[in-house]
This record gives structure tokens, sequence and C-alpha cells, in this order.
């Protein structure tokens, strides 16, 4: 990767993602949308959920899926961290544990892009 | 907590759930006084004089869905064993300013870590919040600030996957001109 510095050279990256993009609004229609949820509260952090979250930010796109990315507070399930919820449109929210990149990676190929559920979900009472 | 940068991430979840719009991270990094400052600063809902009282007690916490709160009983702990301590300020409905000094050359501070990963983590996952980071070493500032970043950006998302390592690249290159000059120490502890 070219040295960046300044936000000199972040304007002419931008302007070079800019190129190659549509720019969809998403925070516009974030109903839409897929939401994935990573706990980062103390027990999280400890359990790596910094990977996960980079995992999902930098994987999404290359599969093709259309998700915002947000962290969330400690969910309860200190013993799976760390854990993410997933909503999809017009979908209960269904929590996933032990989320480590190769779950990540599952979750993907299975649950976001053929509706397939995988193991380590966190039954709601 | 292996490395400073987690506990940054822990204590800004704290000024997330606060409901801060602005949260200032800042480092200051003084070796000639082997001092190492970390502050947190939000402008959330605040503590209330008990609240901040209990703060630093393990087993308080202000949420429902579990009964304990470690995030900054580990923070004071790594504090202290530098040296160092924990100071809290808050007013409700102000915000909230929490302090962290370790002892620089303390062989058991935590290192800083993934620094410009764990900011740009917190950009990402959080779009509506300003966050200001500045760090300040003996070489000089650096300070970044997501109200620039989002002027450039124009629009683009700075979780966007092609951003994302850009602005890390860009705080990593910056962080490096400023890295804090320890042969001050050595000197001290030669010359003694």
């Amino acid at each position: 990767m070219e040295k960046i510095k300044s936000l000199a050279d972040l304007k002419k990256i931008r302007d070079n993602v800019q190129a190659k993009i549509d720019l969809r609004e998403k925070s516009e229609h974030p109903e839409n949308l897929i939401q994935i949820k990573v706990a980062m509260a103390t027990c999280g952090i400890a359990a790596g959920s910094k990977e996960t979250m980079n995992y999902f930010l930098n994987n999404l796109e290359k599969n093709g899926i259309e998700a915002i990315v947000t962290q969330t507070d400690c969910m309860g399930h200190c013993f799976a961290e760390p854990t993410i919820e997933i909503t999809k449109p017009g979908k209960e929210p269904i929590v996933f544990g032990h989320v480590d990149c190769a779950k990540a990676e599952e979750i993907i190929q299975k649950y976001l892009k053929s509706n397939e559920l995988v193991e380590g979900i966190i039954p709601i009472n | 907590m292996k490395d400073l940068s987690s506990h940054i991430m822990d204590i800004v979840q704290n000024s997330i759930r606060a409901e801060a719009t602005e949260i200032i991270v800042r480092i200051l990094e003084n070796p000639e006084q082997d001092v190492f400052l970390l502050t947190v600063r939000d402008n959330g809902c605040g503590m209330d004089k008990m609240t901040l009282e209990k703060v630093r007690d393990p087993f308080f916490t202000s949420r429902t869905v579990r009964k304990v709160g470690l995030g900054i009983p580990l923070l004071q702990q790594n504090a202290e064993r530098t040296g160092g301590k924990v100071t809290i300020i808050s007013k409700q409905g102000k915000g909230t300013t929490i302090e962290a000094s370790f002892g620089h050359a303390h062989l058991d501070r935590p290192p800083l870590g993934d620094i410009a990963e764990m900011i740009t983590l917190l950009v990402a996952a959080n779009p509506k919040i300003h966050f200001i980071y500045k760090h300040t070493t003996n070489n000089g500032p650096y300070r970044f600030d997501t109200e620039e970043i989002k002027q450039i950006l124009e629009g683009i998302p700075p979780s966007h996957p092609e951003i994302l390592p850009v602005l890390q690249n860009m705080i990593r290159e910056n962080l490096k001109d400023i890295r804090a000059d320890r042969t001050v120490i050595q000197k001290i502890y030669f010359e003694n």
C-alpha cells in the first residue's frame, strides 16, 4: 500500500474509491439492511471481539453482503464471548456465541448468504 | 486486558452507553518524567455522586444483564501496579472524564497495542459519534478528528473496506513520527 500520511493523501484515495462504488446512503434506510452488532464490553474485548468485528468489516463487501456493523454492550452471555447479534430485515434478532474469525466466516457463508442456521445460537428465553 | 488500546476501547464503550456524542481520547507521553497519561473525556449523561463512589467496585455495574463490572477496576489495577492512579470526574448531564496515569518505563505498564486499529474500529462502528484522538509525546503532537475525516470522505462511510485500512495506515504513519524518545530514560538510569 502506498504511504498515506496527510489528509490530502486520504482525499486522493477517497476519489479513487468513489469512482468504483455507487454511493448508497446506507444510513437512510437502515431497516432494509442486515444489522450486525458485536458485543464490545470488557468481557467481549478480553475474548477477542476486536478481531471478530474486524473480520466482518473486511469480509462482508467481498461476499456481496450489505450490512451495518456496529458495536453494542454486553448482552449478558459473557461465557460465550465474543457474541454477535444479527438482525435480518423483517426477522427476529439471533444471537451467536463463541464467534471467532472461523465462526464469523461460517456465519457469513451459511446464515447471511443462504439463510442456513449454524451451531452456536444462544436461545432467548 | 493485554494492552492499553483494549482498555481504551472498554472505557469508550462506557461513554457510548452514556449516550455521548463527542468522545476525546488523549494520550500524553512524557518519558523525561516517566509519565504515560491516558484520558477519555465524553459529553454523555455523567454519573451522580453515589454511582461515582461505587464505580471502582468490581461488583458494581449499571447494567442489568450481569452482576459484575470490571472495566474500571482492571484499568485501575494496571495503573496502580506501575505507580499510577485512576481519577474520575463526572457531572450529571455534562459528561465524564476518566484519567489513568502509568509509569512510562515501568515493566508492568501494558504496551499501547494497536491504537490505530482500535480508533478506526470505534469510528467505523459508531458513525454518529464525533471522535477526537490526540497523542502527544516528547517528539510532538498528533491529532485525529472524525469531523475532518468526514469532510474529506464526502459521504463515503469510514467503515468502507477500502477506506478503513487507509485510515489505519494514516494514523500509524503519523504516530511513527512522534514515537516517544525513550533514550532520555536510559540516560537517567545510567547517570545515576
